[in-house]
């Protein structure tokens, strides 16, 4: 006969087997360009990987001007080989400092957001 | 059957509720609040503590203690929900045989007043409830009374300063206040006080640092570490002094008391660890050192379709399932 505290750790671990499948919130892993860089010279795709997967028809990237006007070319698009990445194409960028707002939904429907900026020198 | 019409017309009610988007545990904008050990949090999750060990100070007698809680906060709706806790106490007074059993049952009703994401700031309004004669009264000193305290609770992250201020944005404070009300005045001889409690967590999250304002490289768990401070305190409102200055009945003054609580706290995608050293300070106090350890899971990325939704009210886009 089990007893109820062996049960209970039983009912906990089965927990932990069933969860494996689950996505969770995405966060932001890495940028090109990185989060807070200068650059030289201005980048032609701006490219974010997350810590989960994501679901494409809900997860954009905004990039604007130091005047909030819009400087992507408004193709965001998430890796077909790799569903944790979203990339976008960029327009010409004058130097300046720039800033990324990004909206993504995991495959499980979580919902996250972020800013971030970069610079690109003379 | 009229009386469960009302039931369930106040159940849909609740369900059209304006609601800031979900993101479950802690999200504004761009800030995670992590779970907090000492602070209460100021938003309506699914999650769970299991456990969290707290090594108590000493106190000015001497007596030592081991506390294991286990609390689980679920969302009724999107922005209300119940938190229900308890655990178990091996006491040992000095001098004395040990003393083992369970502490007071509490429940925590909350409501998720409000989340401004630009200004990474949230505040919720909650009722507290300890419910007497659920714990060991005689023998672990446990409530024989219900208590309950309304409290407000917040958090504000720093991420609007400005940019020359860039190194200053990971910083976030979380904060409670509540007031105890005791249905009984005295218990055993010992008054019952209304107390002010308060509470204060400062946070340095190397998350937001490596993630919205500059890579420093943080690769790993190291971008997922919190430092942070936490600071309570209460104090007596009433019945603790007589006409001559002297405490009355349970001994207790009218000063204020508390514990400072370094510590880190490591977030992950599905659970955080934390870790708090825990210094007393104030009249009611001891001089020994206590610690806090506490194993966090975040049920509602756990389970997403099932024990981690509310229960009234989906919170994400369903169209993004179909």
């Amino acid at each position: 006969m089990m007893k109820p505290r062996s049960k209970f750790l039983v009912a906990f671990a089965a927990c932990g087997l069933f969860a494996q499948g689950a996505s969770a919130h995405a966060f932001l892993d890495h940028a090109s360009p990185a989060v807070g860089s200068s650059l030289p010279k201005p980048p032609a795709v701006i490219r974010i990987w997350f810590t989960q997967e994501l679901e494409p028809a809900f997860s954009t990237i905004e990039v604007t001007d130091q005047a909030g006007k819009r400087v992507d070319a408004d193709d965001v698009k998430v890796d077909g080989a790799d569903r944790t990445q979203l990339y976008e194409t960029l327009k010409p960028l004058p130097p300046g400092t720039y800033k990324v707002s990004w909206r993504v939904v995991s495959v499980d429907t979580h919902a996250t957001q972020g800013t971030f900026s970069f610079d690109i020198g003379p | 059957m009229r009386r469960y019409h009302q039931a369930a017309a106040f159940a849909a009610a609740l369900t059209i509720l304006p609601v800031a988007e979900a993101g479950a545990h802690g999200f504004a904008g761009d800030r995670f609040f992590p779970a907090t050990i000492q602070t209460d949090d100021p938003f309506v999750a699914d999650e769970m503590s299991l456990p969290t060990i707290t090594r108590v100070p000493p106190n000015v007698m001497g007596d030592q203690e081991v506390d294991f809680e286990f609390d689980i906060a679920k969302r009724i709706t999107p922005d209300i929900g119940i938190v229900f806790s308890d655990q178990w106490i091996y006491s040992q007074p000095k001098g004395g045989p040990a003393v083992t059993g369970m502490g007071t049952f509490k429940t925590d009703l909350q409501y998720q007043l409000f989340i401004n994401e630009p200004h990474e700031f949230m505040g919720m309004l909650g009722l507290a409830t300890t419910w007497g004669h659920t714990g060991r009264v005689q023998a672990l000193g446990q409530d024989d009374h219900v208590t309950l305290s309304p409290e407000f609770k917040w958090g504000k992250g720093m991420g609007d300063l400005p940019d020359s201020l860039k190194w200053l944005k990971p910083f976030a404070v979380t904060g409670n206040f509540s007031v105890d009300f005791p249905t009984r005045v005295n218990s055993n001889g010992s008054a019952n006080q209304n107390m002010f409690n308060a509470g204060v967590a400062i946070e340095y999250s190397l998350e937001y640092l490596q993630h919205h304002v500059k890579d420093v490289g943080l690769s790993g768990p190291l971008g997922r570490l919190i430092p942070l401070v936490e600071i309570t305190s209460s104090t007596a409102l009433n019945r603790g002094l007589n006409g001559d200055g002297s405490t009355a009945g349970n001994g207790i003054g009218m000063g204020t008391f508390g514990v400072i609580a370094p510590g880190i706290i490591w977030a992950g995608n599905y659970y955080q660890v934390a870790a708090e050293a825990l210094i007393p300070y104030g009249e009611q106090q001891g001089h020994g050192v206590g610690w806090m350890v506490q194993a966090h899971f975040f049920l509602d990325d756990l389970f997403p379709d099932s024990f981690g939704q509310p229960i009234f009210g989906h919170t994400a886009p369903r169209a993004a399932r179909e």
